[in-house]
């Protein structure tokens, strides 16, 4: 099967060309460097079924950064038939300096003039006959949004595909030409393949190149002893790159003809104004957050309810049936936020039909350990996390928003001066408020960010921005608390966790980077692209490719894995069936761990029911869903259930308190435990993959050890200021003492040996 | 001779020189901030830093720290 490689700048829209020819759903962002991953698919309208390579999106070939890295061996390594290299109309100038460096190598290309769609709009011209002469590489007009050009586009790369294309540079007329042409030649004699890319990227004194041909470069060195450029002196990186524009301003720019446009602002312009203001834009960006959080979880939506006190359900005297139950989906003394609602709503149908599964069983005469393992193991522990699906597809609707308008962009330069602070550039918060839908593509993403110190702190910090999955921990922990101090109903407290969470992904930022991962923040220079309207199939595309994994989920791991609990916690070490929990497999596995959490409250101060908790805390590596769903398992086993309480959830954790003697504080302790700890499997797996050989164990070490240092701390001070007893307040001036001690130490290390190698 | 990082809002100017460590200039360049090119300083963000130019027909942003390599004249009209 032929292999066509999609290569261009990032942004210019190859992901919707890619998601266009090969019908694919991938997840297309408004915010350079959503591929971060080179992506495979297939076309299938031209005369032979065509593999598609989706490169991750670029600006130039040079070493720099990994994805450069990525696609630059991906073309000269895999050679594809044909290079299909994007090019965005309406930044032709920018684009076309890929082009030509891509044109240096022996491979077939075709280009694809995208966005035509909007050159036309604005009433711009380009001639792309002369465009295609000039460049001797045919080109195309298209525009993959709207779908248009696309089959022309793939006929040519079909045609192209079967000629042989050797390089082609502009850098002909360049004063160091005759240099590239001797190492191309050398080259040429010692049967590289790719000899006219290797001579330029040589000449440029490529890192890369430096090391595979180390004789050679001494041709370079030694020609420029006699070299001097006035500008550039023997940078002749510089000088390649400036002969490049310089070819392009002088020889392909002219081909766009522009419409005289007035001082009339572009709607992207104006939005801009507003979203970037001087005085309005950090508070409309936390306006912004607040609201998303708001509709996906507020019980109170714009607190109507309690402005006006309307009155609940039950005030009103309505009779209690299905209807009633349906409404009270969506009202009930207040009315709910959009998310809630859905929760809501998801909550009442896998409850009703998970009640006519159990009553199904039971009047068909099914055995009593059956309905233990259906009711109590297999519907209790899916029916929590299936609730919570329609939520965390509202939140992860919301934050696909922010990335495909553009705003996401603004954030990171909105933010870059007070992350610098910090010791991250404001990139690095693209990541991280992606954290909060997955930590798994948020840490692929973190391969946009140029330094490899930069890109191990920010990676270790994602699972501080509590994802989706942890949600359901969150409300139901959260809820219960709130009921225990008789306060609302939790997102009050869910709203803290998710700043303390951010809190400790700050405060880790900062000591790692005065202690293992020191050096300079690395340099801020990132594309704005035009906000633009998201559109709807976009954001569903995006919407279904987040969503399906959370689903997949829990219909393959949850499930097993809660059948498992539900096994263990029923069995005992002599395989049979028990009816006392505290005599079952899993209750002799938590006992023997338990004593390592008493620091954190859920450790030996509990009864003898108290290692729920860290089994809990356990079966949450599988993923953190599993928690909840562990919670639904286990407390079905307590003798008591706590009364009804209104959130989802929080009834099982009631249960698990009245059963426990777990108090409070150390409610808070296992939330935050849960959130700052080592993600799920799948997460850990990204990171694996993500972290320079040798800093894994140390990733790993780290969220082991800040999960219980913080949660510790936090049971601590909490508990202290709850009931001051002697012991917390020793205990709390203890840690003060000993973080005074310690950053008092590290700075007197750091001043006395700088960092070496990195400026 | 001025530095793009002491640019007003609103000011344009032709790039003559960028200096700077060899990573940050090669990404500078790669973007398109070369000699010859034309930059049009577009707004500051809300604290004062990084900056926002619109340059080669698009808009780049970037630190002061970085647009104090850049060295630029006035066009002539």
């Amino acid at each position: 099967m032929k292999r066509f490689a999609l290569a261009g700048n990032p942004n210019c829209g190859k992901t919707t060309l890619f998601n266009c020819l090969t019908g694919s759903t991938a997840h297309v962002g408004n915010w350079p460097g959503v591929t971060v991953d080179k992506r495979e698919g297939t076309y299938k309208k031209c005369a032979e079924p065509i593999s598609i390579i989706d490169l991750p999106g670029i600006y130039s070939l040079s070493p720099y950064t990994p994805e450069e890295v990525i696609s630059r061996n991906y073309i000269l390594d895999e050679k594809p038939d044909c290079v299909i290299n994007i090019v965005d109309a309406t930044n032709l100038e920018r684009n076309l300096y890929l082009t030509t460096q891509i044109m240096e190598m022996d491979v077939p290309m075709v280009i694809a003039l995208n966005m035509m769609d909007m050159v036309e709009k604005q009433g711009d011209k380009i001639d792309e006959k002369e465009l295609e002469r000039r460049l001797g590489i045919p080109v195309v007009k298209i525009s993959a949004l709207k779908g248009t050009g696309l089959t022309e586009l793939m006929e040519k790369a079909f045609e192209t595909s079967s000629k042989e294309r050797k390089g082609k540079t502009v850098l002909e007329g360049c004063e160091i030409y005759h240099l590239i042409s001797d190492v191309r030649i050398a080259l040429d004699g010692q049967n590289v393949a790719n000899p006219l890319f290797h001579a330029i990227k040589l000449v440029e004194n490529d890192e890369i190149e430096v090391q595979m041909h180390s004789t050679t470069i001494k041709m370079v060195d030694e020609f420029k002893q006699s070299f001097n450029n006035e500008l550039f002196g023997t940078d002749f990186e510089a000088l390649v790159a400036d002969a490049r524009y310089k070819y392009i301003s002088k020889n392909y720019s002219p081909l766009m003809t522009k419409k005289e446009k007035g001082v009339k602002l572009s709607k992207s312009d104006k939005a801009d104004k507003v979203l970037t203001n001087k005085w309005a834009g950090i508070p409309i960006f936390i306006v912004i957050l607040f609201a998303i959080f708001h509709l996906t979880f507020s019980e109170d939506l714009f607190y109507l309810g309690s402005i006006f006190s309307l009155p609940t359900l039950e005030d009103l005297g309505v009779a209690e049936n299905f209807g009633t139950a349906l409404l009270a989906c969506f009202y009930d003394g207040a009315i709910f936020s959009p998310g809630v609602i859905l929760f809501n709503l998801m909550d009442l149908i896998t409850s009703t039909v998970f009640g006519w599964i159990t009553a199904g069983l039971e009047s068909l005469g099914a055995a009593e350990w059956a309905l233990s393992l259906i009711g109590d193991g297999i519907l209790g522990g899916l029916g929590g996390v299936l609730s919570f699906v329609p939520q965390i597809i509202v939140l992860l609707l919301f934050l696909s928003i922010l990335e495909d308008t553009g705003y996401m962009a603004r954030v990171a330069f909105i933010l870059d001066r007070i992350f610098r602070r910090f010791g991250v550039s404001g990139r690095a918060f693209i990541p991280m408020i992606m954290g909060f839908g997955c930590s798994i593509p948020a840490m692929v993403n973190t391969r946009t960010l140029a330094d490899e110190r930069e890109r191990t702190l920010t990676l270790r910090t994602i699972p501080f921005f509590s994802c989706g999955a942890k949600l359901p921990i969150l409300t139901a922990v959260a809820g219960a608390v709130a009921h225990i101090l008789g306060a609302g109903d939790g997102s009050i407290i869910s709203f803290l966790m998710y700043v303390v969470g951010m809190a400790v992904a700050i405060v880790s930022i900062i000591l790692m980077r005065s202690t293992t991962q020191r050096g300079e923040v690395s340099p801020f220079i990132m594309e704005l692209p035009a906000y633009h309207a998201p559109s709807f199939k976009g954001l569903m595309i995006h919407l279904w490719d987040k969503t399906k994994h959370y689903v997949k989920k829990v219909f393959t791991i949850i499930l097993a894995s809660t059948i498992l609990v539900w096994f263990l916690s029923n069995f005992n070490w002599s395989w049979a069936m028990t009816g006392d929990i505290n005599d079952s497999i899993l209750a002799s596995l938590g006992q023997f761990v338990q004593p390592l959490f008493t620091p954190l409250g859920f450790g030996s101060q509990l009864n003898a029911q108290g290692w729920v908790f860290v089994v809990a805390a356990v079966t949450g590596l599988i993923a953190k869903e599993e928690v909840i769903a562990t919670f639904g398992t286990l407390a079905a086993i307590f003798a008591t259930a706590a009364p009804e309480i209104a959130v989802e959830g929080a009834t099982d954790v009631m249960t698990m308190v009245l059963g426990t003697g777990i108090t409070w504080p150390a409610l808070i302790a296992f939330i935050i435990f849960n959130m700052t700890t080592i993600p799920c499997f799948a997460a850990v797996a990204a990171a694996k993959g993500e972290t320079p050989k040798g800093k894994f164990k140390w990733t790993l070490l780290f969220w082991v050890a800040t999960s219980y240092i913080v949660s510790a701390i936090s049971y601590t001070a909490i508990t202290m200021f709850a009931s001051w007893s002697l012991w917390s307040i020793l205990a709390t001036l203890g840690i003060i003492i000993v973080s005074v001690v310690a950053v008092l130490l590290i700075r007197n290390y750091n001043k006395k040996h700088p960092v070496k190698g990195v400026k | 001779m001025k530095k793009l990082s002491d640019f007003s809002i609103g000011e344009t100017g032709v790039i003559v020189k960028v200096d700077g460590e060899p990573r940050i200039k090669r990404r500078l360049f790669d973007m398109g901030v070369t000699p010859g090119a034309e930059v049009y300083m577009r707004k500051k963000a809300p604290l004062g830093d990084p900056i926002e130019v619109t340059i080669r027909g698009y808009e780049l942003t970037l630190r002061k720290a970085e647009a104090e390599c850049v060295d630029t004249k006035e066009i002539k009209a």
